[in-house]
């Protein structure tokens, strides 16, 4: 893959922090093509977050170059290129299901029966249909999180950034979200990439993992995931899984993510 | 909806509970002062704390032999304060809201600003009023001069605004660090961060400066009468019973009983307003 088609194409990115210049990135050379579903896995304090970050353009490199769908992370931003979802949910206690997934299309001066419409798609994509007129702190944790993830897709975006989106969940509820995200993405046909510690969750939902360690974080290999579509509860016992989770395991292991570290 | 009309049942129960216990504190206190002699911390007589029932019942007696109720002078007079202290309150949480924005958007304002704010809240309120009631009195904008009840709303406005500024400081600044995230990964201008995150976020805090300056913006608006010889308002009432209070102090009473109502008034519509607009998980309503 040439880096002219590649969504994101990072070269050579570093990122300190502080006075102190704790590393947080270390020379991270990736490239993400489009419709690629893409695993960022690590120990916490490898950076992984802070490249998405970057790519994102909430964040600044210290060195490097970024090129996101060919332009930089900044003209990207602006042309609301991406969609991001974090952990937590974030939405807004003060409006409904609906008007949260409408925000960005209201930002975006989108009028009011566009928005309408979007949202009824949206809400039917997330199956979330009847839930369009409670407030986020009536949903559960699982429900909020669909919310987030139509907001993100609402104004369809080329890229969608996701920082554990799923943490906070548990693991019943990780697992269907995880399909749903699979299934999401393959209707709207857009590129993941997904920040997770779950080497399962990993494995289970992405085209290819790329693994990083901590101090400095840095790109220490890159596992492609050669499980066929569409995934399946099944998938997770196909012994093929098995082994690519133990690719992934071993990989972390390598890199250093078992020494005993201090939490970042 | 059983529950609901059940809560309010035992809301008014405690209320009525409530008012019976004060009325037995005050009718008891007096009692046993009276018929043990104590003289501390005050003796007890008819004058230094009268009987409640001769305090409400003042209310309901003509004012003079042929004149109409106290009750009814009452009511005009607190019309006419709350008139001048709704508008001290508009000014003020106009003028408080402004200041904080500007405080909480400019870093610099917080040390520069900030002092000056929390300084003019130190300064005797009584010995401000006769400055600003009077200073103001001269003053005319194109032909136009205020007239005297909007004086008393300056001062009114005066104490209203520093709870406001306080709070809308603290409130702008409570947004979730990811939820402007959010907004800066939609490229959202700073305008609609503003509107559509931080003045939302802050509603809490909003409010519970509201509530504090709904009270205070009623006895700002009393105060400031004293000094202008404004006559129409509940201020000009309680200057008027304050000379005769040896001979008849239950209508002083009175007065502060209708000036109490007035302020649990103003802070009533206030919280009526926030559960309109605030639509809040219960239990973060401030």
């Amino acid at each position: 893959m040439s880096a002219n088609d590649a969504v994101v194409s990072a070269r050579g990115i570093s990122k300190t922090f502080g006075k102190a210049g704790v590393t947080a990135l270390q020379d991270i050379e990736l490239d993400v093509g489009q419709g690629e579903f893409i695993s960022l896995i690590g120990p916490s304090g490898c950076g992984k977050s802070t490249l998405l970050r970057v790519i994102g353009d909430l964040v600044e490199p210290s060195s490097g170059d970024i090129l996101v769908n060919g332009k930089t992370a900044r003209r990207a931003r602006l042309d609301r290129d991406y969609g991001m979802v974090f952990q937590a949910a974030v939405l807004y206690d003060w409006r409904t299901v609906a008007k949260n997934i409408a925000l960005p299309l209201e930002l975006m001066g989108f009028d009011r029966s566009m928005r309408a419409a979007r949202v009824r798609e949206l809400m039917h994509l997330v199956e979330l249909e009847g839930f369009d007129k409670h407030y986020p702190w009536q949903l559960s944790g699982g429900m909020q999180q669909r919310v987030a993830i139509a907001r993100a897709l609402s104004f369809s975006p080329a890229l969608l950034l996701m920082d554990e989106p799923f943490g906070a969940l548990d693991e019943m509820t990780r697992e269907r979200m995880n399909l749903e995200l699979l299934r999401i993405w393959s209707e709207i046909g857009s590129t993941v990439i997904f920040v997770t510690h779950s080497i399962s969750e990993a494995v289970f939902l992405s085209t290819r993992v790329v693994v990083m360690s901590a101090r400095p974080g840095r790109i220490t290999s890159i596992v492609p995931i050669d499980l066929p579509h569409p995934r399946t509860f099944e998938t997770r016992e196909d012994p093929r899984f098995f082994e690519l989770v133990t690719e992934v395991r071993e990989a972390l292991h390598a890199s250093g993510a078992d020494a005993v570290e201090p939490d970042a | 909806m059983r529950s609901r009309i059940g809560s309010a049942a035992v809301r008014a129960a405690t209320l009525l509970l409530v008012l019976a216990g004060l009325w037995a504190l005050w009718e008891g206190y007096r009692k046993l002062w009276e018929s043990t002699g104590w003289t501390r911390p005050f003796p007890v007589n008819a004058t230094t704390l009268p009987h409640l029932h001769d305090i409400v019942g003042a209310l309901f007696d003509p004012i003079r032999e042929g004149e109409p109720l106290l009750a009814r002078y009452m009511i005009d007079a607190a019309l006419f304060t709350a008139k001048e202290a709704a508008v001290g309150f508009a000014i003020g949480a106009t003028v408080g809201f402004l200041l904080g924005a500007l405080i909480a958007r400019f870093g610099v304002l917080q040390r520069g600003v900030m002092p000056y704010v929390v300084a003019s809240q130190t300064i005797p309120i009584l010995a401000l009023a006769p400055i600003v009631v009077v200073g103001l009195g001269s003053v005319s904008i194109a032909g136009w001069t205020p007239k005297d009840w909007m004086r008393v709303s300056v001062i009114a406005a005066y104490l209203t605004f520093f709870p406001v500024t306080v709070n809308t400081v603290r409130g702008l600044r409570s947004a979730d660090p990811a939820a402007v995230e959010l907004m800066q990964s939609y490229a959202a201008r700073e305008w609609s961060v503003f509107w559509k995150l931080r003045v939302p976020a802050a509603m809490p805090y909003l409010f519970s400066a509201f509530k504090v300056a709904a009270t205070a913006s009623v006895v700002g608006a009393v105060i400031g009468e004293l000094p202008s010889s404004i006559q129409d308002g509940l201020g000009g009432w309680i200057i008027n019973f304050n000379q005769y209070y040896a001979l008849e102090p239950e209508n002083l009473w009175a007065v502060n009983l209708v000036a109490a109502a007035l302020g649990i008034s103003f802070f009533l519509v206030v919280v009526l307003v926030e559960k309109l607009v605030v639509h809040r998980p219960p239990e973060r309503l401030v």
